[in-house]
């Protein structure tokens, strides 16, 4: 418990505070304001400029280490995630932020610290949940349902996808519902021998839904087709939630932001209604609160299980809104397996622009629903690397893997090689278990003093039997493309035989909403069962973790929320 | 082949500026293509190898033989120039000036290949003449393939059975493990950092033919990329 007493109280109470400001917190920030509501945003990192902060365009060549950072560190395992031109502001690790993993667990947590969190450099893949994800357990009696339905959500998938812009087409498969498109760009020449193989094979690969327009909107222009969306995008022609929600929300006059400032704890009063959030303001090394009629917790799905148990009362003595012991429960991430192939075919072609609107202009969507003799649960789909890239550190790599040497023969191999190499990766639906959850270390502080999380992960046979399946698919359609598989996709993370659990980057279900408030912590417009005044609209809602990539599934369910809120807020009941 | 009209000789500071104006916060949000046109060679331009490098981690004599490997590895063709000139001696010895394991790679790895061509040919490797430096680089060539070979070879293939084999699964990995000690180890190195060095210059760039970082209009492919991938799906032959 903090000494209130110590605490300089804002004397301002906002009529919403918003904790973080990824694709949940930004969603809540823009719908919020744009309704007239008086919004505070908590952000635990700086705000973000991408004219200063995005490195959008560079060539290697324009720094000194060419990418490899200061020292080499990339050689070392220790560079940043995506590649020094990435727009991320955080990682695996962040310094005096540890967190800690069970004896026998795998785990990776990915944090970003800035306005936008990770959607400013995050894939833009985005997938409508199916009608029949709503329903895991009616499916195959695992996991549990959602307690709302496809047809609850679709109207904001509709909304979403019109507001951000999402490119795609009208297929009419049921694993891959259709939606409110722009014009996707045309497939790419290896894209299309892809096609061709997953044809012979009976898989569908269809035009890919990413969150890129194609056509200006809302005064943001369309894509220009430099393929670096990783870098973050300073034309905004790919969705951020610091670009496309919190920018255009701060012009309203309605929001107020406080970024450098770590939520340590949700404070509530005697009734056990939550009042202000207790933060480290960074700058000054000095803790604040900041108070609200409503807060609303998008500090990222582990972030906010962190945040919410750190919170505890004599109402709330396992944690805020923990009534039922599910919060850091449930913990789920994508299946991740790949692997790179190559082609001969894809020899002695006149080399073109391949960079086209970032990742691949295809995908596969899950052909798998009707099958009855697969030895695993659910789904994945399958996205695409390939083409003429921008020469980077380890270029050439697979072609000196594949032949070895030096000198003049290597360099001419180099050259006849670049663009015949293809990447398929799987995303696959993990069946939450027991094993798997994050919990608090009590023998464990960050340098704020705030005690850290602990994971405990498992993958199960589900998942290492759908790796599998992944594993042969890739290699009929490298091979009926006329290539041969040449390795794992992803050397440093699925060299066991699927992806170390965390590092696809889609942890959600730790605050899971769901009918019964025992077994659940938010009820099905992510407001606390026990707590009227709470809601949490990140991924840490998610009953299920569908194939689809989470984002735009968070996005969908942050706007119904907020609109859900408004109307409380207006009506007078929270 | 691309709608993207006649490059303008927009510079890309200018472009720069242009966007930092308009995509803050509280700029209007949208932004002139001619602006954001991106013009190909300027940074290139901007950023030429001037051989004034003053040196910051290696002495003359190891930077020499570093600069000697590296135009070996990737030498100059009738396509494009060396590693060398694409900067790899300056690139190498600035991060090894930054970082202590890296520089002990380098230099350990220059005394053994030293004492090595003494051995050999009694000469320091950079004294000797280029068919003896040839002859050791051939070796450790071989002994660095051989090596990721018999790691292939040694695995049942690609298809994994269950949770406990994936245990001792090695096949893809990289780490040489050789008969010639810390050369092979070392060679890898100075092979990987003069490729990274030459392709992430303007000369490598060139050299493969990347043809994007680009700013367009619409995207299109060339239709003869289309034809080229159509003549060549095997699935067509097996059918007819």
């Amino acid at each position: 418990m903090l000494s209130m007493a110590n605490l300089r109280r804002s004397p301002k109470k906002y009529d919403v505070v918003v904790i973080g400001s990824g694709a949940g917190g930004g969603t809540a920030v823009r719908v919020l304001t744009d309704l007239g509501i008086d919004v505070a945003l908590i952000e635990a990192g700086p705000m973000v400029n991408p004219s200063r902060d995005f490195k959008e365009h560079m060539w290697p060549y324009e720094v000194d280490h060419r990418g490899a950072e200061e020292g080499g560190k990339r050689y070392f395992g220790k560079g940043k995630h995506f590649g020094y031109f990435s727009a991320t502001d955080g990682g695996w690790q962040l310094d005096g932020e540890p967190y800690t993993v069970a004896d026998g667990s795998q785990f990776l947590w990915f944090r970003s610290r800035v306005i936008g969190g990770r959607t400013n450099h995050y894939g833009r893949m985005s997938f409508r949940f199916s009608d029949y994800d709503f329903k895991p357990y009616d499916q195959d009696g695992l996991g549990s349902n959602w307690p709302i339905s496809y047809e609850d959500l679709s109207p904001y998938y509709d909304k979403t996808e019109a507001f951000i812009g999402v490119t795609g087409t009208h297929e009419g498969i049921r694993s891959a519902p259709d939606g409110i498109f722009q014009d996707p760009p045309p497939p790419k020449a290896h894209e299309l021998l892809i096609q061709g193989a997953c044809q012979e094979l009976g898989i569908p690969c269809i035009p890919n839904r990413r969150a890129v327009i194609t056509r200006p909107h809302n005064g943001r222009q369309a894509c220009h087709y430099c393929g670096q969306c990783y870098r973050g995008c300073k034309t905004a022609s790919t969705y951020s939630s610091s670009q496309v929600d919190i920018f255009p929300a701060m012009k309203t006059g309605k929001l107020t932001i406080f970024d450098n400032a770590m939520a340590r704890e949700i404070l509530t009063d005697n009734d056990g209604k939550a009042t202000a959030v207790s933060y480290i303001d960074k700058r000054a090394r000095a803790e604040r609160q900041i108070h609200g009629r409503v807060i609303v917790v998008a500090a990222s799905t582990c972030e906010s299980a962190r945040l919410l148990l750190n919170s505890q009362s004599s109402r709330f003595p396992r944690g805020l809104a923990n009534d039922s012991g599910v919060v850091g429960r449930f913990l789920m991430d994508t299946v991740g397996f790949s692997v790179w192939g190559y082609v001969p075919g894809l020899e002695g072609m006149k080399t073109y622009d391949t960079d086209g609107f970032g990742g691949a202009h295809l995908y596969m969507p899950w052909w798998g629903l009707d099958k009855k003799n697969k030895d695993f649960p659910r789904g994945y789909h399958i996205e695409i690397g390939g083409g003429y890239r921008m020469p980077r550190i380890g270029f050439g790599g697979r072609t000196i893997e594949r032949h070895g040497g030096y000198g003049e023969a290597l360099k001419a191999k180099i050259r006849r090689e670049y663009g015949g190499f293809i990447g398929l990766a799987g995303r696959g639906e993990m069946i939450p278990n027991q094993q798997s959850y994050c919990g608090i270390d009590s023998d464990t502080v960050d340098k704020y003093g705030i005690p850290v999380l602990k994971f405990h992960f498992g993958w199960t046979d589900h998942e290492w039997k759908q790796a599998r399946h992944m594993e042969k698919t890739f290699k009929d359609i490298i091979e009926t493309m006329g290539g041969s598989v040449g390795g794992i996709g992803n050397q440093a993370f699925e060299r066991q035989g699927i992806s170390i659990p965390g590092t696809i980057i889609h942890e959600v279900g730790t605050v899971r909403m769901g009918e019964d408030p025992r077994t659940s912590a938010l009820n099905k417009f992510n407001q606390a069962h026990a707590v009227d005044n709470l809601f949490v609209v990140d991924g840490g809602a998610f009953v299920s973790n569908p194939d689809k990539n989470p984002t735009l599934t968070i996005n969908a369910l942050s706007w119904r929320a907020s609109e859900y809120l408004a109307e409380e807020m207006r009506a007078g009941n929270v | 082949m691309f709608s993207h009209g006649v490059k303008e000789e927009v510079s890309r500071r200018d472009m720069l500026r242009t966007i930092a104006i308009a995509m803050t916060a509280t700029g209007a949000g949208t932004l002139g293509l001619q602006a954001g046109r991106h013009v190909h060679g300027l940074a290139e331009k901007e950023k030429e190898v001037t051989g004034t490098y003053s040196l910051k981690f290696f002495n003359q004599h190891e930077y020499r033989t570093i600069k000697r490997l590296a135009e070996l590895i990737i030498p100059a063709d009738e396509e494009s120039g060396s590693a060398v000139d694409a900067g790899a001696g300056e690139f190498i010895d600035l991060l090894c000036s930054q970082n202590e394991a890296l520089g002990e790679i380098y230099t350990g790895g220059l005394l053994w290949l030293d004492q090595f061509s003494i051995d050999r040919v009694t000469h320091q490797f950079v004294e000797s003449k280029t068919e003896d430096q040839i002859v050791i680089l051939d070796l450790l060539s071989e002994e660095a393939h051989r090596s990721v070979l018999k790691r292939k070879e040694s695995s049942s293939g690609f298809q994994f059975e269950d949770r406990p084999e994936y245990e001792g699964f090695q096949e893809y990995t990289t780490e040489p493990t050789n008969g010639l000690g810390p050369g092979v180890r070392f060679f890898t190195w100075i092979r990987r950092m003069s490729a990274d060095a030459f392709y992430t210059s303007p000369i490598g760039i060139r050299d493969v033919g990347y043809q994007g970082n680009g700013y367009w209009n619409r995207y299109s492919v060339p239709q003869e990329a289309i034809d080229h991938v159509m003549s060549r799906r095997p699935w067509i032959d097996e059918d007819n």
